[in-house]
């Protein structure tokens, strides 16, 4: 029998990782810099999940604080990113 | 009985961040890749949220991850839309594939707003050709 703790560190957490690995090979392939913002934010909000999933492992809910905080800087980025990418185009 | 729910919750959600990432990588085109990411993602973290609100046995992290959940599905449509308009702005081209755009022409060049129906100055009519891709080095 299978425990739930073996099932996230060997199964969900290695999901994760792949995922960040795949996102990082677009980060810096990316032809254009909209697609990089793209991928920072997917890795951003991945991070959330690992750091979730983290929580529930590791038995410390202080850590959902950190998830809060990073997702609030993903949207800040994203949305900043977006104005000054559409401002410089006028220039 | 509450640690299936848990695995189910969980893998469902692994599995969406992981399609996610695999089309973000894949999709040949930034608006694909983009339409492909956001929804996906958001759906992954969220279903990992609802796993740790079930796991504690606490209100306080049920009220942390219904927030968080709820910030996401807030923000998430709100930086795709920004990030795509300014993509469409700045001359992104899309997919070789593309059948129609229906955006082209319609956006005000200076003002950056939309508009109903296309531009009568005819002095740049080049422009509003739609930006699609001739070959697939150019959005890949």
């Amino acid at each position: 029998m299978i425990t739930l703790e073996a099932y996230f560190d060997y199964v969900i957490l290695p999901i994760l990782s792949i995922s960040v690995m795949l996102v990082f090979i677009r980060l810096f392939k990316g032809p254009a810099i909209v697609d990089r913002v793209v991928a920072l934010d997917l890795v951003i909000t991945i991070g959330i999940g690992i750091i979730t999933v983290y929580s529930i492992r590791s038995n410390q809910e202080v850590f959902l604080d950190v998830a809060i905080i990073l997702a609030l800087i993903a949207f800040l980025g994203t949305v900043a990113f977006a104005y000054y990418i559409e401002k410089q185009k006028d220039d | 009985m509450i640690e299936i729910v848990l695995a189910i919750l969980s893998t469902v959600g692994a599995l969406s961040i992981l399609f996610a990432s695999i089309g973000i990588l894949r999709m040949p085109d930034f608006y694909l890749r983009l339409s492909v990411t956001v929804k996906a993602s958001t759906l992954g973290v969220g279903l990992l949220l609802i796993c740790a609100a079930v796991m504690f046995p606490d209100v306080s992290v049920t009220t942390k991850a219904i927030a968080i959940i709820f910030f996401l599905i807030i923000t998430a449509p709100i930086g795709a839309h920004m990030i795509g308009r300014a993509a469409y702005f700045t001359g992104t081209p899309l997919w070789k594939g593309t059948i129609i755009d229906e955006l082209a022409g319609m956006y005000n060049d200076e003002t950056h707003e939309l508009e109903s129906e296309e531009s009568d100055t005819d002095d740049d009519r080049e422009d509003d050709a739609p930006n699609i891709a001739k070959t697939d080095e150019e959005t890949e």
